[in-house]
């Protein structure tokens, strides 16, 4: 049954309620007894439904969510073990090949304990996850718990105040007025506080005299903007959603984009290095060449659809921190290879004559079976490539898609039509078929630097922006501005002055010492001991 | 202009020291009664000092600008100077809102220790590696690091604050863990000083040993306590008699530069013991003792005000710096806004321990001295962030 505690001023407050909404005379037994109602003027001594004293099952829930002290252990928790996390390198910053073995191995047996544990991959666990998702929920509990009670306090407050209240607030003066005086020393407050930038509210012989209530939302803009963040994160677990990948290009080849319908082209990578005259006296003795700049001349490729054909969506010159960006895709400069294998130069010479019939280049990333590379009049087929070149069961066979080793078959067509097949393995020398015309021989190696893209997307980057923009909105406004209002009333002679701020106390009092200076009045020296 | 450059920043210097002598002189005298009128004369001149040594900061870091074309805080010299100058920016903000000499007591001579260690590293113009050079990163350090100056101020008024309340107190674990903060004060300072004088003189050090598979050279700037794991002594100068490490390090200070970082370490510690024992043969008190005088009229509510309110001034700026402009340059740079990182991973520690210290305050009984003990731990925090992170783990931000 719900049952509303009534005031004497004739207001029908809400169970729970501690001060009256009213005139804020205070109702519940244990703070009528207290010197001081500081604590209880947080959120105006209105009811809150995490402060009810029978509860259901959701109300428990809800309490739970809606304490401070949660909140803090939830960020204290997550703050300890996020430091734990940095104690060995996390798994993504580890490039051995088995990630058990080099915990074990660099670290003992801390280091495996830190393996097992899992925190080497603390941050995308899920008991990580979990704990970032309850501050979610007791962000979103708490601040519906208290804003809605306090807002509807501060729009409902009165001018006129219970002089219990006044008394009990922690900054509290009582004088004596003479009846003819009384207006003049209102005026004059009022006056003075408006100087002050106070807003002035009148009422009889009273005064509320209120500045910088808007600060009180800052808290809860703020927490807005940390679940608007936080809702962010949750979008990512949508497949697609984020891209963390990486590709190796060398110098004219194209490749897919991982996880996308894209191709990339690398036209050109340059690495560019400081001048010795651009380098302090201490760099240069060093001998070290130090490194100015990457760039990447990159193109954004599409195929056209139903056709093997690319069409251009863009192109960028990527440096570090100057990535190519398309709709959310980013390609990012993060390695440099200069001078890697693109390809090899054979050459070829007819037996007969030892005379060279001349030189084709195989291009690694290029390589078609049955392309013919045209030498002089001969025309030259490949049948077979192997890249990693090794023979098993006496067969050859590829151990890996890397050009490590490679090997060709080769079919020589003559200009008489007659073909002849011919071997090559790098590294090797096979004696060619005995009838074999021509031999082919390695005539050198065709370099080109290679880059590494990361390639990376994530969509809930402007999410992330417009949280991050609410939440320093929010904080601003809670950080530099505090809520402080002062209340004035005569009553039977008595000239009752009452003062409260949400934070910074000393700022106040000093401010009504100003305030109070002019008129004679003393301000802020009788203070009621905190409890 | 490189000397200008150099004349700039030791006026900086002389600046900040006199700052802090004339308001420690000035605080002193508050002792007796009737004084109050002295304490005002000598913090005006106090605080004005700091002003000028601010504005030739300025000056020094835009010479710095012209010089090498880009913002000075890509090393550890640069940055640690900077925290230095946001110390000093925050104090003065703080002063003008609540007027307190004795804050200014205690910050400056804390800016002056900074500014020392800051030269203890190389201060030669450097030009920037790739990944460092985008203006979003200039936004993101220096916003970030104005945060932690203010946090900085917190963490002085948190100690002003204890002096007061426990420095006086006997065999109390507070008074012992305060007076454990003044050692590692002291530490960093004769460390700086230490630096200073082998860097002056020339020594010189080199070891030779091997680090995955390759040769590694290690230069030694100071006197080798301890030798790199099973190293050659290339050549030692002679100091004191001692031509000789003392000792090897122990296997785990395998890393490239590791043995001489930790050489630093030792000298640190035993430099600050040493000068901290000549203190008290002489003194025969604590730190905490000789210093409660100092504060003995401190209003313990205003300095609790001062250590929440730079931490409130503060905590939107550090937010705005450390995370989110940082987000913005990681996402630019490494085309994610957050990967955890070490650093990331610290500055984001940083800020939820913040976080946790204002929803605290709400609460009774976290205001005060627990109030200005996590002041402490806070900037704690921030140096574990800066010189740990950077000098041992390392992650992709740290300095060269
Ligand atoms: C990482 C997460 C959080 C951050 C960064 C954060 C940040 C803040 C900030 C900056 C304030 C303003 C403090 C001041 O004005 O002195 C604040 C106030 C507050 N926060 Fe949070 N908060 C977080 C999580 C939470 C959670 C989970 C709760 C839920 C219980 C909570 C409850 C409150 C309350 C009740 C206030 C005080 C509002 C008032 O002044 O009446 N916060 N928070």
């Amino acid at each position: 049954m719900v049952e509303n505690t009534k005031c004497e001023c004739g207001h029908n407050n809400p169970v729970g309620t501690i001060l009256c909404e009213y005139c804020g005379k205070p109702l519940q037994q244990e703070v009528i007894e207290k010197s001081s109602i500081e604590n209880e003027m947080r959120y105006e001594g209105a009811a809150r439904r995490s402060q009810q004293s029978v509860m259901s099952l959701f109300d428990r829930v809800w309490a739970f969510f809606s304490s401070v002290k949660v909140a803090i252990s939830l960020i204290v928790i997550t703050l300890i073990l996020s430091a734990v996390g940095t104690i060995f390198p996390q798994e993504e910053f580890v490039g051995a090949a088995s990630k058990e073995l080099f915990y074990q191995q660099e670290y003992g047996w801390w280091g495996a304990t830190f393996y097992q544990l899992g925190l080497s991959k603390m941050y995308s666990q899920w008991w990580f996850a979990s704990l970032i998702a309850m501050i979610g929920i007791s962000l979103v509990i708490c601040s519906l718990d208290r804003v809605v009670p306090l807002y509807k306090a501060l729009k409902g407050q009165k001018v006129i105040k219970n002089i219990e209240f006044m008394k009990r607030q922690r900054i509290h003066v009582a004088v004596e007025v003479a009846t003819d005086e009384e207006e003049a020393k209102l005026a004059e407050l009022e006056q003075q506080l408006n100087n002050h930038r106070y807003h002035i509210q009148r009422d009889g012989k009273a005064i509320l005299a209120e500045k910088g209530r808007f600060s009180r939302w800052g808290p809860y803009i703020n927490h807005i903007g940390l679940i608007i963040f936080l809702f962010g994160i949750l979008l990512r677990f949508i497949p697609g959603w984020n891209i963390d990948s990486f590709v190796n290009l060398i110098e004219g080849e194209t490749k897919r984009v991982p996880q996308t319908e894209y191709y990339v082209k690398n036209e050109k990578t340059v690495a560019e290095y400081y001048r010795p005259e651009e380098l302090p006296p201490a760099m240069k003795s060093g001998g070290g060449e130090v490194i100015k700049k990457y760039q990447t001349d990159a193109v954004l490729l599409k195929k056209v659809p139903g056709s093997n054909e690319m069409k251009e969506v863009t192109r960028h010159e990527i440096q570090v921190n100057d990535p190519l960006t398309y709709e959310g895709l980013n390609l990012l400069q993060s390695d440099f290879r200069p001078q890697q294998l693109r390809g090899i130069k054979l050459g070829i010479t007819d037996k007969n004559t030892k005379q060279s019939k001349g030189q084709f280049t195989v291009v690694f990333h290029e390589i078609s079976l049955h392309q013919v590379y045209q030498v002089g009049d001969l025309k030259v087929r490949m049948e077979e490539y192997y890249p990693d070149f090794a023979i098993e069961n006496q067969r050859p066979i590829t151990k890996s898609q890397e050009p490590n080793k490679p090997a060709f078959i080769f079919t020589i067509q003559k200009p008489d039509g007659k073909e002849e097949k011919s071997w090559v393995i790098s590294g090797e020398r096979l004696p060619d078929p005995e009838g074999n015309q021509y031999g082919i021989d390695l005539a050198g190696f065709d370099l080109a630097n290679q880059t590494g893209l990361m390639v990376r997307a994530e969509k809930s980057l402007w999410v992330y922006l417009v949280g991050g923009i609410i939440f320093m909105i929010g904080v601003t406004m809670g950080s530099y501005w505090q809520h402080r209002r002062v209340w004035a009333r005569v009553d039977d002679g008595v000239l009752y002055i009452g003062a409260h701020t949400n934070k910074n106390w000393f700022a106040l009092r000093r401010e009504l010492e100003m305030v109070g200076k002019p008129i004679g009045q003393v301000f802020g020296l009788v203070e009621n001991e905190k409890e | 202009m490189k000397t200008t450059m150099e004349y700039f920043l030791f006026a900086t210097f002389f600046l900040y020291l006199f700052s802090a002598v004339v308001f420690l002189v000035g605080v002193s005298g508050a002792k007796k009664k009737g004084n109050a009128e002295r304490v005002k004369k000598w913090g005006k001149a106090g605080i004005i000092l700091a002003i000028i040594g601010v504005t030739l900061h300025v000056a020094f870091i835009i010479i710095r600008i012209m010089l090498s074309g880009h913002f000075p805080t890509s090393n550890m010299f640069e940055f640690i100077a900077f925290l230095c100058f946001a110390v000093v920016l925050g104090f003065i903000i703080v002063f003008f809102i609540y007027r307190s000499f004795v804050l200014g007591a205690f910050v400056m001579p804390i800016a002056v220790i900074l500014l020392s260690y800051a030269t203890v590293f190389p201060r030669d113009v450097q030009p920037l590696i790739p990944a460092l050079q985008s203006s979003w990163l200039y936004i993101h350090v220096t916003t970030a690091a104005i945060g932690q100056g203010l946090f900085g101020v917190s963490f002085v008024a948190g100690l002003v604050y204890l002096i007061h309340k426990v420095g006086n107190r006997d065999k109390s674990k507070s008074a012992i863990s305060l007076e454990l903060i003044f050692l590692v004060l002291i530490m960093f300072g004769s460390f700086s000083i230490v630096s200073t004088i082998f860097q002056m003189t020339g020594y010189q050090a080199t070891f030779k040993h091997v680090y995955k598979g390759a040769e590694v050279v290690q230069e030694y700037k100071l006197p080798a306590i301890v030798s790199p794991y099973e190293s050659k002594t290339v050549k030692m100068d002679s100091f004191a008699g001692m031509s000789k490490p003392l000792f090897e390090s122990p296997k785990v200070f395998q890393g490239e530069k590791a043995a001489s970082k930790l050489n630093s370490v030792l000298w640190s510690i035993v430099s600050g013991l040493i000068i901290y024992a000549i203190y008290f043969a002489i003194a025969r008190k604590r730190l905490g003792k000789l210093l409660h005088p100092l504060v003995q009229k401190l209003n313990l509510e205003l300095m609790d005000e001062i250590v929440y309110r730079s931490i409130v001034i503060g905590y939107p700026i550090f937010t705005l710096g450390a995370l989110i402009f940082a987000m913005i340059w990681a996402n630019q740079a490494w085309g994610r806004p957050w990967g955890w990182d070490p650093k990331e991973t610290w500055a984001f520690i940083t800020w939820m321990f913040y976080s946790a210290y204002l929803h605290l305050r709400l609460s009774r009984g976290w205001h005060g001295e627990k109030s200005a003990w996590l002041a402490v731990v806070g900037f704690a925090i921030i140096l574990i962030n800066l010189i740990v992170i950077n000098l041992v783990i390392s992650g992709l931000h740290s300095y060269t």
